[in-house]
């Protein structure tokens, strides 16, 4: 099962931020959507749409590996289920 | 179409900072079934009944919030009014029925079990009054248990024979648990119109138009609707 999630990461900016999260996806069999990155005054906040493919790997499972790159990292990183948003801003 | 980052930022913000979440989550289930005329074979019935049906109840519940990111704050079940489970039997204290749910729902995991209830807005029967009778007996024994009466309707009126029996029963509560804060007596809820179907504790009872198994979801925000009251201050929702 191929399912669309919303990935978000905030954060003091720092080198390898991308790398390590675009690494950790593909590490899980994730793939990248779409990705918007911005910096405002030194604090990182990226925003991914990916797919998740829970045959490859569980949800919980790239969750998991995420919540570790966060640690490494010291970032905020969560990964949801894009229906939520869906169901948040669109009728 | 597409979700904007700052709708994203939105959401997260609301389930971070204004307390959106799921309040709760709660299995409705007969226990119709569980009917005997032993209350020991009552009680064993009523234990594996919640235990096989609500065995996934908090797993599942606990994956879905990982997967969405939203909190489910409380996991809860209630149960057919126990008052129509004892007919049958002629137990005085049917209090082994609130210790056999206590230990489903600690074995389940769940937060709260309701439906240690009767409903006496006519009339009390023989099997209700035994119910009320047990009742700071089975709320004191227990920590999960939740306990309602129903002793008035706007079609039938006020039985005041049920409202004096749950005025000494209120007080029995509170003496029963006078060394827990009377925490017995925020574990009962004495309703005038209590709707038939009622996913929300203390009062909660699985009613009698419903099927088996039912879940009940419920959704709180009441951090994001206060910030979206203070935005429009000409718009109070609620009275001044």
């Amino acid at each position: 099962m191929k399912t669309p999630a919303i990935l978000s990461v905030l954060g003091e900016d720092r080198v390898g931020i991308v790398a390590a999260v675009s690494a950790a996806l593909a590490a899980n069999g994730t793939n990248i959507e779409d990705i918007r990155q911005t910096i405002i005054t030194g604090i990182f906040s990226m925003t991914m749409l990916v797919t998740v493919d829970e045959e490859a790997c569980p949800f919980d499972h790239v969750q998991a590996a995420l919540a570790k790159v966060g640690d490494e990292l010291g970032l905020q990183i969560t990964l949801q289920r894009e229906d939520v948003f869906r169901a948040m801003h669109r009728i | 179409m597409r979700i904007e980052p700052e709708e994203i930022a939105e959401t997260l913000e609301m389930i971070s900072r204004h307390h959106l979440d799921v309040r709760t989550v709660t299995l409705g289930l007969s226990l119709r079934a569980c009917a005997a005329d032993d209350i020991d074979e009552i009680a064993r019935r009523v234990y594996d009944r919640v235990t096989s049906a609500a065995g996934r109840l908090v797993p599942v519940a606990e994956a879905i919030s990982r997967e969405y990111g939203i909190p489910i704050v409380n996991r809860r079940i209630s149960v057919t009014p126990v008052a129509e489970l004892i007919a049958s039997c002629s137990a005085r204290d049917v209090s082994p029925i609130a210790l056999a749910l206590d230990r489903a729902g600690a074995e389940v995991g769940v937060d709260f079990v309701g439906g240690f209830s009767a409903l006496v807005h006519k009339g009390i029967g023989e099997a209700d009054r035994r119910l009320i009778d047990s009742i700071p007996a089975a709320l004191a024994a227990t920590e999960r248990v939740c306990a309602s009466v129903n002793v008035a309707t706007t079609r039938a009126g006020i039985n005041w024979d049920a409202v004096l029996l749950m005025a000494h029963t209120i007080k029995a509560c509170a003496v029963a648990t006078s060394d827990r804060d009377a925490i017995a007596c925020a574990k009962l809820v004495v309703f005038c119109n209590m709707v038939e179907d009622n996913p929300f504790m203390a009062g909660a009872v699985h009613g009698s138009g419903e099927p088996d198994e039912v879940i009940n979801v419920g959704i709180s925000g009441p951090g994001r609707s206060a910030q979206s009251s203070s935005r429009s201050p000409r718009t109070p929702i609620s009275p001044r």
